[in-house]
């Protein structure tokens, strides 16, 4: 994803607020944020599609799409996997970071490919992210390679039983 | 450790792993996005579509379409709330709160103690800070009400930034 060309916008990894997007989405944005969020169609043309059901057209759609990834208004445009189902595993996992030394943690735990999403928290476990390994026993062995590359400790909460996920947040 | 089902390594093929590799950072924002797989994975635009569909009525994608930015649309505040619940109901109550049309996650997860007795995790989403903590008052007076005593602590983490936000993402 291109991160590092818009300009005017901080270094993501080490700013407090990380990845903020670079504005808000105008009226026409939201309505297609809602409908995006949905069953995007599995047609030769979606956006086409998408565009006839919110009453723009195609062009638009794709444009403003792309202007919203840009700015991070989106976060993702894409298939949501769910890798459990596809043999790997996610987990939970908690460290916590002190303040000295938080940018420099924060780079070393973004960089690895496992670390789906991080989240800084207030608490004194202030770093919370979710590792996303294709293999069950790779959620341990990316822990220890984290505890090793940061001199600090991993807590893992891997979920026991899922009651309730909702994907999708009206804008 | 893991107490999930089972792996299901069933019908993931070479062409799906290709697929996945090729859409695990987003579909291309373009007029015929399969076609544009396709000709990356090397296979016809049809296929693309079928194995994403497949893929789709196996669970294996949770759905397919945009993940909005919390705080651009608005949702400033989100707020983890942690909850520890007797075992004994812990279920019933996870089912509970996991349907409250405000919460948008409810899993279980282990304590670590003694610094994290918390083994029921809900996420509250909400446009300010004070909303939230609204909410989260609600969730302990619903619990107090159908589940007396069940409950023995509780905290909320707010999420204070984003760090990263990718997604899955496996090995090429």
């Amino acid at each position: 994803m291109s991160e590092t060309s818009t300009p005017g916008v901080a270094a993501p990894a080490a700013s407090r607020r990380g990845l903020a997007a670079t504005r808000e989405p105008d009226a026409t944005d939201r309505k297609l944020i809602n409908a995006l969020q949905g069953d995007f169609p599995l047609t030769e043309t979606p956006f086409a599609d998408v565009a006839a059901a919110v009453g723009l057209d195609e062009a638009e759609v794709i444009a403003r799409v792309q202007a919203m990834l840009r700015d991070r208004v989106l976060t993702r445009f894409g298939p949501m996997f769910q890798i459990e189902r596809m043999g790997g595993a996610f987990c939970l996992a908690a460290m916590a970071v002190p303040e000295a030394a938080w940018g420099e943690v924060a780079e070393a735990v973004n960089g690895f490919p496992e670390v789906a999403h991080n989240y800084r928290r207030e608490h004194s476990l202030n770093m919370w992210f979710v590792l996303a390994t294709e293999r069950p026993e790779g959620i341990a062995d990316v822990a220890g390679r984290i505890e090793a590359a940061t001199g600090l400790p991993v807590h893992l909460f891997p979920k026991e039983k899922e009651y309730f996920v909702e994907m999708k947040l009206e804008a | 450790m893991m107490a999930s089902p089972a792996p299901d390594h069933s019908g993931l093929d070479e062409l799906d792993r290709r697929i996945v590799l090729a859409t695990q950072d987003g579909l291309p924002v373009v007029s015929r996005p399969y076609a544009a797989v396709a000709a990356q994975v090397g296979c016809t635009e049809e296929a693309v579509r079928e194995r994403l569909t497949q893929m789709l009525e196996s669970g294996r994608i949770r759905r397919i379409g945009a993940v909005p930015n919390h705080y651009a649309i608005g949702y400033t505040a989100n707020g983890m709330s942690v909850w520890n619940i007797d075992d004994a109901v812990i279920d019933p109550v996870g089912e509970r709160v996991g349907a409250l049309d405000f919460v948008t996650h409810c899993y279980r997860r282990p304590r670590h103690l003694p610094d994290w007795p918390y083994n029921l995790f809900a996420m509250v989403h909400a446009a300010s800070r004070e909303a939230a903590l609204a909410r989260v008052d609600e969730i302990a007076m619903l619990l107090e009400r159908e589940f007396r005593g069940a409950c023995k602590g509780r905290d909320v983490l707010f999420s204070a930034g984003i760090l990263k936000k990718t997604g899955l993402r496996i090995a090429g």
